[in-house]
């Protein structure tokens, strides 16, 4: 009895060894959404952060949902430390506790970023916009400059790429259908508001193919699949440099959002994840990441400091940001599941 | 349409190749089958039998000459018009179907449903002494059960001729030996026609009308198990056929049938002289066990050679003795009793000379030398 | 002696069982557990149970009529302050809000107001704060939720709801998406394992026919779709399938077209992408089954006088069948899964009911909702995997 006691007791220590172990080996691990923008990343911080601390960082990556965050927590720990995730993420898992509260005053303070990238439990990562997209090739002359015109068929025959998502599909359609930026959000909070929305849908629905990757989009518009394109600039921006494209790009309310770095609540090394934040929203660090990915920083004065150049294909340029609409993270929180089940409705009608 | 004393089947110079280059499985094949005859193709693996079988049943098809069915060409006709039950190595049963389906499915083919097929079956399973399996499955049988359903899958729509594959070979020998009663008394109450592929000389030499000894892609010999047996055209049917002495010797003189050999150790014999040899030329010598006497007082002896005995093995109702010849060599006798033989005596033996045949030495592949106790 | 037989086998079972334990366990641990404690999500209801425990303990003492005595209104008032201090008041808000969307900013408005001061001990006092509260609607999303189970998920998963009086109804036509949403993936997801046969079965035929030496090449092409991503294999079908794509061009230049077909992006696409990547999983079983079927066996139907298609009809295939059961079922099992690949090809008519569940679990945590239509995807597919088993053992293998 004795003897099987001693042997239960030398099992947990070393099953205890193993775990402590694990999460002492374990190095710090930053989680991106991959792709380019992730290349981006890794040369404009990534790298520099671990020469110049001497910590070495482990990469993850991820394709979003605040669900997986969740099972990660409630699991115990994840072993992931420092993750990009999106405004609604931020909301629902601030709310539940997964992520842990940011010290401000060590980032240089509240006033030092936009406000929009300011959080309680997350700092802005980068700033991101959906806009039209086209092929210049194909439009000769002016192309579209509104959500009205691209709802106009008729002045552009063609297909139109749209997310399969009534996320940004909702607002664009109310937008073309004549309603000011501003008043997207409160009109879509009334249920009459919903039904305009939707019938504005209705109109185009026969001319719209429903991509569900930002990755089909390039290649949606090149194979003249769509004549132009709800889509994010960076990868349009991308194929033009690489590909010799003339894809164009027309700002005119466009919708932008931001991507927030969030740290864990169970992360075992928050001392070094926080030193990796503050290195990722520096002034100096931040406005090379610019010069990586066309995207619009968060910080006041790395905006201040990089390239015009660089800028003008960014959502933070002033001149992209007259008429455009911020997301309402809150607003899709609590409406999302059921216009998420309306629009399921209506898209298969 | 079926003239008099037209065999059944009649192979004309057939030959089969695998490949163009390839050696040929088949070669000069002509062979006949006659109607109500049991034809056994005996041979070792490889020598051309089975492949012989497979083309008269219309799996393969002949390089070169022609098969004939009843006087007509079977060339274009393939095996599901050729009218044969086939009897399978491995039974080749429907694993899906019970065994009264099995047999019916000859049946339903030739459009007989009904009450007529069930009659069929069940005679066809009486037949086979199965009667009331005929729900079972075939994994649910035994093998020797299954031998016999396929053997009455084969019968049941009265073919014109019945092919067996090594029918038996899966089973063990005492079952063996049962089921080669069983074809037998079949084939005699129906008066079937068999072609009958098998290794097994006894399993020949029990079944058979005729026997078809082939080797390396032809016909050895071909006759009654008789004359197989007792008087073999050549060194290789003397060797695979039943048990055999291959002593080396050389021709002294030829007279006709009649010649004169000479063993390594200088004993002179005498010998059938079979086939192309003349004085001087390396022959064969075989003797078969049971034709070796012992002793002194043995008459009708027209050979005798002084022997040693080199091994003894009692097999009950006959002893085998290894009897080392002066000069080198050694024999296998086979005798009835043992009395006052010991290893190592001397012992006068001898057998007469219309026993012994002296053969060209073979170039066929396959032909044992080695006597074996 | 049958007893003594029975005391005899009795310990080796539990030796037997007992070697198989450790394993067994793990299984428990690791699968069967998890998957049981995600499902009972689907019928349990916490969160007011757990966050509010007074209100929902006086919620169900209320007899649902109407709006509630001032005391409730007041006990859900004193609640809905301290979660918010606690930082709990999103479990509620979230929970109650799947039931009457906007209750999300009705608790956290109202909490705040009640916080800074403003008062809320009776339904008149909390209806100053928003009207909503002198309705019904909102009592009776609270009565709904409080707890501990639930049929607001099940009954959501097939478009119905409670109204305020508890009645089972519809939901608003415009709203009703899921019972369409399930067709739709049996129907694919059936079809696709019919197309899987229909294509696997003569390349089964032919892999099995010819010597290893040759076949084994062709295994591994086979197999080539499992080792290229959803997205890359997508890309590929969209250079072939697309308006201007290979296909189109071929059919218009043999004159089989005047104009370019849709091919991708709508039902087809999801029909042609979904056969191609699940065709391997019909192939090796139906390949296993088929090079055990002795080829004797089609000689010997063939010498009982069968012609070759008899021969293939009466005897070959029905061998094969198990093969093609197990091979369909894995297919259509694996199908009933998918939704990457329809998103990527198909059109708006297309989505599975896997995208409704992922949507759940990892875009809006409603996990319950996520439970609920990940069991009533598992339930009739287990009932027809039995009927499968039921139908395979008719057919011996």
């Amino acid at each position: 009895m004795k003897v099987a006691l001693r042997i239960c007791g030398a099992l947990a220590m070393l099953a205890a060894a193993a775990c402590n172990s694990s999460s002492e080996l374990r190095p710090l691990t930053v989680v991106g959404w991959g792709g380019s923008s992730q290349d981006a990343h890794r040369q404009a911080y990534w790298n520099g952060f671990t020469k110049s601390t001497g910590i070495a960082l482990r990469e993850d990556s991820w394709r979003g949902g605040v669900g997986v965050i969740r099972t990660k927590v409630v699991g115990g720990d994840a072993s992931w430390d420092i993750v990009q995730v999106e405004t609604e993420d931020l909301i629902l898992g601030c709310e539940e506790g997964l992520f842990q509260r940011l010290d401000w005053a060590a980032l240089g303070g509240r006033k030092a970023f936009l406000p929009s990238a300011v959080h309680d439990c997350g700092v802005g990562a980068m700033l991101w916009s959906y806009v039209i997209g086209y092929d210049g090739d194909r439009i000769k002359g002016p192309g579209p400059q509104s959500w009205a015109d691209f709802w106009d068929v008729k002045r552009f025959p063609g297909k139109r790429g749209m997310r399969k998502t009534p996320k940004y599909s909702l607002e664009f359609a109310l937008m073309a259908d004549g309603v000011p930026a501003d008043q997207v959000y409160p009109t879509l909070r009334t249920p009459a508001g919903v039904d305009r929305a939707f019938r504005k849908l209705d109109q185009i629905k026969p001319h719209v193919i429903w991509w569900s990757s930002i990755s089909q989009v390039p290649d949606l518009l090149g194979s003249r699949e769509v004549v132009m394109s709800v889509t994010s600039p960076g990868r349009l921006i991308v194929a033009n440099r690489t590909e010799g494209r003339n894809f164009k790009l027309d700002w005119h309310g466009n919708i932008y959002a931001v991507d927030y770095w969030v740290i864990l609540a169970n992360s075992p090394r928050r001392a070094e994840a926080a030193q990796l934040l503050r290195y990722m929203t520096r002034p100096e660090n931040q406005m090379r990441l610019a010069s990586y990915i066309p995207t619009g920083l968060t910080n006041v004065e790395a905006n201040r400091l990089a390239d015009p150049a660089l800028k003008k294909d960014t959502p933070s340029d002033p001149a992209n940001m007259t008429d455009a609409l911020e997301l309402d993270a809150n607003f899709w929180v609590e409406y999302g599941d059921q216009l998420t089940q309306r629009f399921n409705a209506w898209v298969a009608r | 349409m079926t003239s008099p004393g037209q065999p059944l089947v009649e192979f004309r110079g057939v030959e089969k190749r695998y490949s163009a280059d390839a050696r040929a499985a088949v070669t000069r094949l002509d062979l006949t089958v006659e109607r109500g005859e049991f034809l056994t193709l005996l041979g070792p693996s490889g020598s051309g039998k089975t492949t012989t079988l497979m083309m008269l049943a219309g799996f393969e098809a002949p390089s070169a000459g022609d098969i004939l069915l009843e006087g007509k060409s079977l060339a274009d006709r393939p095996p599901y018009k050729r009218n044969m039950g086939v009897v399978f190595q491995n039974y080749a049963l429907f694993p899906h179907m019970s065994v009264a389906e099995n047999l019916a499915f000859p049946l339903g083919v030739r459009k007989i449903k009904g009450a007529a097929a069930k009659e069929k079956v069940d005679a066809a399973l009486a037949l086979v002494r199965l009667d009331g399996l005929g729900d079972r499955r075939p994994d649910a049988l035994s093998g020797g059960q299954r031998q016999r359903v396929a053997l009455a899958r084969a019968l049941i729509f009265e073919p014109d001729l019945v092919l067996m594959d090594e029918p038996l070979g899966a089973l063990d020998r005492q079952l063996r030996e049962h089921l080669q009663a069983e074809i037998k008394r079949i084939q005699r109450a129906l008066s079937l026609t068999i072609v009958y592929v098998t290794h097994d000389q006894g399993e020949a030499l029990t079944l058979s009308d005729r026997i078809a000894v082939f080797a390396d892609g032809s016909i050895q010999q071909i006759g009654s198990p008789e004359q197989i047996y007792d008087y073999p055209s050549n060194a290789f049917v003397a060797g695979f056929v039943g048990e055999n002495n291959m002593l080396s010797a050389t021709v002294v003189t030829r007279q006709d049938r009649q010649c004169t050999i000479r063993l390594p150790g200088g004993q002179i014999l005498h010998a059938v002289a079979t086939g192309d040899i003349a004085a001087g030329d390396d022959v064969v010598a075989a003797i078969r066990p049971e034709h070796v006497q012992t002793g002194d007082n043995q008459p009708s002896r027209c050979n005798t050679l002084d022997a040693r005995i080199g091994e003894l093995v009692y097999h009950g109702d006959h002893s085998r003795i290894r009897a080392e010849l002066d000069g080198g060599g050694s024999l296998v006798i086979r005798t009835p009793s043992r009395d006052g033989i010991a290893v190592s005596d001397r012992l006068p033996i001898g057998w007469c000379s219309d026993r012994c045949f002296a053969f060209p030495v073979p170039d066929i592949t396959g032909v044992s030398t080695g006597n074996r106790i | 002696m049958p007893g003594s037989h029975a005391r005899s086998a009795a310990p080796r079972r539990w030796w037997a069982f007992a070697l198989v334990a450790p394993l067994l366990l793990f299984l428990l641990a690791s699968f069967v557990l998890p998957v049981l404690l995600m499902l009972s999500r689907a019928v349990t209801d916490r969160e007011l149970h757990t966050v509010w425990p007074e209100s929902a303990a006086a919620l169900r003492q209320w007899d649902g009529r109407g709006l509630p005595p001032d005391a409730l209104a007041h006990e859900v008032a004193r609640d809905m302050i301290t979660a918010r201090q606690a930082g709990t008041l999103n479990r509620v808000a979230n929970r109650l809000n799947y039931d009457m969307v906007g209750s999300r900013s009705l608790l956290y408005g109202t909490a705040d107001m009640l916080l800074s001061g403003v008062p809320g001990d009776s339904v008149a006092a909390l209806a100053r704060i928003d009207p909503r509260w002198g309705q019904p609607g909102i009592w009776a999303a609270m009565r709904h939720a409080d707890g501990p189970f639930t049929s607001h998920y099940l009954l959501a998963a097939l478009d119905r709801r409670l109204d305020n009086d508890d009645r089972v109804i519809s939901v608003a036509p415009e709203q009703a998406v899921f019972a369409n949403i399930y067709l739709r993936t049996f129907k694919i997801s059936a079809l696709v394992a019919l197309f899987c046969v229909i294509l696997g079965y003569p390349i089964a035929y032919l892999l099995a026919s010819l010597p290893d030496r040759k076949a084994n090449p062709l295994l591994i092409l086979v197999l080539l779709p499992f080792w290229t991503s959803a997205l890359v294999r997508t890309a590929a079908w969209a250079v072939l399938l697309q308006t201007n794509g290979v296909v189109n061009h071929a059919l218009q230049n043999i004159g089989l077209i005047d104009a370019p077909v849709q091919l991708i992006y709508n039902r087809l696409g999801v029909y042609i992408a979904m056969t191609h990547v699940l065709l391997p999983f019909l192939i090796l079983p139906l390949y296993g089954v088929m090079k055990g079927i002795s080829p004797v066996a089609m000689r010997a139907a063939s010498s009982l006088g069968a012609t070759p298609l008899r021969a293939f009809l009466k005897v070959y295939l029905p061998q094969t069948l198990p093969g093609v059961a197990a091979g369909a079922i894995i297919v259509f099992t694996l199908a009933l899964g998918y939704y990457v690949t329809p998103a990527l090809v198909g059109g708006g008519a297309d989505q599975m009911i896997s995208a409704s569940i992922a949507f759940y679990t990892n875009q809006s945590l409603n996990w319950g909702m996520a439970a609920a239509l990940s069991l009533l995807l598992l339930v009739p597919l287990l009932l027809m995997l039995f009927a499968g088993r039921t139908l395979a053992r008719t057919v011996p293998a």
